[in-house]
């Protein structure tokens, strides 16, 4: 009971707190999702150019943001963003002192490791679809563009997602960091309602729980969009 | 005599770093505090993997041989430890346990929880275990039932079946997962820092704070990029070497 009066709404409670946070963490995970598979689908493109140079700045991005902490990456970016902005700032208005928004930050390091963990799923997800796809659009004349997008995409999309899927799992997770960057996150929310309660496993097994119905919820969401994706295909063991 | 020879390298060491641009008086300073970090990391990273590894095999053959509630029981360990943060797990023992501070001391537990360093390796192996375990699982299950039915008619014991005939080829199975999963865990030691523990992370944090220096990241960046890379060219090494019974068709 004493619990539950710890989750109320309102003034005494802190379940107001970490509704909020438990939001701002669902944004920040969709802000970052579209910035980083676009970039990520980028990079797979960038792994098949035909230029050397792409293709190794294409390979040496992967290798860099796969391999680093994702807490190290989101501490160069925003305290490295900041300098080089301050920097920046320094040649046009000299002494000008540049903060850099903990969100913005947040979304490009989690985007940027995103990018190098979608660019595999969606590199060997272009090498799934046959290169007579690609072709044929080309020999109905359909422009560069079109073909990818009306003819590749959609087939690639597929074959992607189930990886892209557990790469929307794991940046969930990683969205807990940025509470170390000062974000009023869910992991912040919590962490501050622990200091005024003195009730740490309770409110971090809260946590855990709200970060666990995430997980659930976006696993029978994902579930239904790869059955929609597989839309136009017959399995081997389907009716 | 160690120091007479350990000196000159330190010191060429620094006028190298020096001469190609690299802040020499900052590495005079934290340089060695960083290799210490890498050693902390190194420490945390593999006792958790060892530990994990020990965990996680009950807990895979739970899965597959368990009844309705054993087997379910697992998964739900599993589904836990994969399903939330772990940063949230980390504070949740680290702070939790304080708080139940009493009774670790009645049961004469305290002295380990009061270390942070003891309370990530705590977090990690139950992380790393579930991760584990669903991998040698996923092993177990990829084997065909001739090689369970095979060792029965040899009139091998269930733990002899296991020991002698499907553990070592579901390991060989996760082999390449497994290699993934030290490389996960040497970038999730990283949180290890938040909660004071000066691995390789928590004394770059410390550096910086200090010298306000953007350099120290990249050292650090360098550092980890170079640990993931050595576990990755171990492990291309360790799979030639294991599996090279099994006909690759590459």
């Amino acid at each position: 009971m004493e619990f539950l009066t710890l989750l109320s709404f309102g003034p005494g409670g802190w379940g107001d707190e970490i509704a909020r946070g438990a939001l701002l963490t669902v944004e920040l995970a969709l802000a970052t999702l579209p910035f980083g598979l676009a970039l990520g689908l980028l990079v797979a493109l960038g792994k098949d150019a035909p230029s050397p140079v792409v293709r190794s700045a294409a390979t040496v991005f992967t290798t860099v943001f796969r391999g680093l902490p994702e807490l190290l990456t989101l501490f160069i970016v925003y305290y490295g963003g900041q300098m080089l902005l301050t920097r920046l700032a320094g040649y046009f208005w000299p002494g000008a002192n540049v903060e850099v928004n903990q969100f913005l930050a947040g979304v490009v390091a989690l985007g940027l490791v995103l990018a190098a963990f979608s660019s595999e799923v969606f590199y060997a997800a272009l090498k799934a679809v046959p290169r007579g796809q690609k072709e044929a659009a080309a020999a109905l004349g359909l422009p560069k563009w079109q073909a990818f997008r009306l003819v590749v995409f959609p087939q690639l999309w597929r074959v992607a997602l189930p990886g892209l899927s557990n790469n929307w799992m794991v940046l969930m997770k990683d969205t807990s960091l940025v509470s170390v960057i000062a974000i009023n996150d869910l992991m912040r929310q919590t962490a501050i309602a622990v200091g005024v309660t003195k009730q740490p496993f309770f409110f971090y097994l809260v946590a855990c729980l709200i970060y666990l119905a995430f997980s659930i919820l976006s696993s029978l969401v994902l579930t239904r969009a790869e059955a929609r994706a597989s839309r136009g295909l017959k399995r081997a063991g389907a009716k | 005599m160690l120091d007479a020879l350990l000196t000159p390298i330190g010191q060429g060491f620094l006028a190298v770093a020096g001469f190609i641009g690299l802040n020499a008086d900052l590495m005079d300073r934290y340089g060695l505090r960083f290799l210490q970090g890498v050693w902390v990391t190194v420490e945390l990273v593999g006792l958790s993997m060892i530990f994990g590894a020990i965990l996680a095999l009950p807990l895979a053959i739970a899965r597959v041989e368990g009844g309705k509630i054993t087997s379910r029981l697992a998964f739900g360990y599993s589904y836990f430890f994969r399903g939330t943060p772990l940063l949230a797990q980390t504070f949740l023992v680290y702070y939790g346990a304080g708080q139940f501070r009493e009774f670790f001391t009645d049961i004469g537990l305290w002295w380990f929880f009061r270390d942070a360093f003891n309370c990530a390796v705590f977090t990690f192996t139950l992380n790393t275990a579930a991760y584990q375990a669903e991998i040698l699982r996923g092993g177990l299950q990829s084997l065909p039932v001739g090689q369970n039915e095979g060792g029965k008619s040899l009139g091998l014991t269930r733990y002899q079946i296991y020991r002698t005939v499907l553990l070592p080829q579901a390991y060989a199975v996760g082999l390449r997962p497994l290699g993934n999963e030290v490389v996960l865990m040497i970038k999730s030691s990283a949180i290890a820092s938040v909660v004071t523990v000066y691995d390789l992370m928590g004394v770059t944090r410390l550096a910086f704070s200090r010298s306000y220096d953007m350099e120290v990241y990249l050292w650090a960046a360098v550092l980890y990029l170079l640990m993931v890379e050595i576990v990755r060219r171990v492990w291309d090494v360790l799979e030639r070497r294991l599996n090279r019974h099994v006909a690759v068709s590459r």
